[in-house]
């Protein structure tokens, strides 16, 4: 897996059908940390991700993990997109969708391996959904469908993680298991990044922050990002800021 | 009972009819899993629509009847996109316009070549199983060993793609490629299936055995061989049906696949509606 410096994202501009969605938006990203991306609704942060990602064209701006592009390097890459884009009554089981995770490892006209099947098996017992393997995808939860995408990502055995709204209509249990997750990625030295709409207590659980408004408004650690000034900037006024308690309402 | 089952074989054109019956209820059956699973009925209907023109090209220029519908499928799709990809109409409206287009065009240039070479227009838009001739077996065989092959190949690839495009992107799968890909494979089933039950009921074939299967099991593959089981017991019974009832043979298949899902709807184990309604009376008296 290496050491990662860094990933860096410099100068991005995104437009999406003739409206600017992102203006000359750069930041870095260290590993070891579980690194948060927020903001208000409309601010661009899916949008910034799929950019990152190569998955919609950007006007300008360059992304480069270890120096070298980031899209050239996508084996490196494990990315969740947002539940709700996803048609969770598709025939397949939980098996299925974590196996995805080992499609592109396993490569062209071959079958699965039975490393990858270890590696499925693993993925599924750290995120506490062994029990439901055969179960159709469809007849689970909100939080349950969002632990088998992160089983899938865990099973690319990747280098960098990118979660679109992974929080978004989660039970509790699941937003432990997520952040407990994160946290052993980060130990283990990944980079994980995480757009986060929630402003609510779970904020406390990253460790760095990017908070974007079409523009940046500020990255950098937790305690630099969450000026008073810089969320009067991003939210317009919209949010109260209580130092003492670190809590946020929007 | 035997005696019912063999007599029609020992005419060679049953013969011919029903192994293309056979073929065509399992190529649909898989490729229409993929029409379902991704919602794009529609475009299997827009594509078998858009094929008749190409069909009666082929015909007044003498060439195989299977690449005029091809070609006229493929320039349907593009025109489907183009309109889409540089306006704002949405697609469905596109196919809207296209497919009809193509569909008006296709009767008007039969109806004007069907006198002087004794074609009918019948038999373009419901299928002609009984006319089929032995290179028709022969081009249906190696389309259908193309077909599934491609399927078995590529299925992972397929089943991520149809399933999460955006993650396979990320991952870097050609996700164009694997688009273009389904198309052709969408198109070659429509066009190896008109012979069977024509231009306007193929998408019963394809849409109906596999939504039958999706009823009933959970997994992709597991709805595309129980779909094609689907499949062929109705190309099977239908063209029987219409060799004792004297019936239009594509019709009779369609009427069949659709009463096996109606079946399925209606007693499915964990989706079927007198199901569901028979589990809710049971748990009512037993509590």
């Amino acid at each position: 897996m290496g050491n990662l410096n860094s990933l860096a994202v410099e100068n991005l501009s995104v437009s999406y059908r003739q409206v600017e969605a992102l203006r000359n938006v750069s930041f870095q990203v260290l590993p070891h940390r579980v690194t948060g991306i927020i903001g208000p609704n409309g601010a661009g942060k899916s949008t910034m991700m799929k950019a990152m990602l190569g998955l919609i064209p950007y006007q300008f701006g360059s992304i480069l993990l270890d120096n070298q592009p980031l899209i050239k390097q996508k084996s490196r890459i494990a990315y969740v997109p947002q539940r709700s884009q996803i048609d969770w009554t598709y025939p397949a089981t939980v098996w299925d969708v974590v196996m995805m995770g080992r499609v592109k490892k396993t490569g062209w006209l071959l079958p699965f391996s039975k490393m990858s099947r270890l590696t499925v098996k693993k993925a599924l017992e750290k995120v506490q959904m062994s029990d439901f393997c055969h179960r159709p995808i469809g007849e689970l939860s909100g939080g349950q469908q969002q632990r088998v995408f992160l089983a899938r990502s865990l099973a690319q055995s990747a280098d960098i993680f990118f979660f679109d709204e992974p929080f978004a209509g989660v039970d509790q249990k699941t937003e432990t298991i997520i952040f407990n997750i994160f946290r052993e990625l980060a130990q283990e030295g990944k980079i994980v990044l995480v757009v986060n709409h929630d402003l609510g207590e779970s904020i406390n659980n990253f460790d760095n922050l990017i908070l974007v408004n079409k523009n940046l408004i500020a990255s950098g650690t937790k305690e630099e990002v969450l000026q008073e000034e810089n969320l009067y900037n991003a939210y317009s006024g919209k949010v109260s800021f209580f130092s003492q308690n670190q809590k946020l309402i929007a | 009972m035997l005696k019912i089952l063999i007599e029609p074989l020992q005419y060679e054109f049953m013969q011919r009819s029903l192994i293309i019956a056979i073929i065509v209820g399992i190529i649909c059956a898989v490729v229409g899993s993929y029409l379902m699973v991704q919602r794009l009925a529609l475009l299997g209907d827009a594509i078998s629509h858009s094929v008749l023109p190409g069909l009666a090209i082929a015909f007044i220029l003498d060439i195989n009847i299977f690449i005029g519908a091809f070609v006229a499928g493929l320039i349907s799709t593009l025109c489907i996109n183009i309109i889409r990809n540089n306006s704002k109409i949405k697609e469905d409206a596109a196919m809207g316009i296209v497919f009809s287009a193509f569909f008006a065009l296709g009767i008007t240039l039969i109806t004007v070549v069907q006198k002087e070479n004794k074609i009918d227009l019948n038999h373009f838009l419901f299928g002609n199983i009984l006319g089929v001739s032995l290179s028709d077996v022969k081009d249906t065989i190696i389309i259908a060993i193309f077909v599934l092959l491609i399927v078995f190949l590529f299925y992972k690839e397929l089943l991520f793609y149809t399933f999460d495009k955006l993650g396979a992107k990320s991952v870097g799968l050609p996700v164009n490629l694997l688009d273009t890909g389904l198309m052709i494979l969408i198109g070659l089933t429509i066009v190896a299936s008109l012979k069977a039950v024509g231009v306007i009921l193929v998408l019963s074939l394809l849409i109906t055995p596999a939504c039958t299967a999706y009823l009933l099991v959970n997994r992709l593959h597991e709805v595309m061989i129980l779909g094609v089981f689907f499949g062929v017991i109705s190309s099977i019974s239908g063209m029987y049906l219409s060799y004792y009832f004297n019936l239009p043979s594509g019709p009779a298949i369609v009427l069949v696949a659709t009463l096996l899902f109606i079946f399925s709807f209606l007693f499915s184990p964990n989706h079927g509606l007198i199901t569901g309604f028979l589990k809710l009376k049971y748990n009512q008296i037993k509590s």
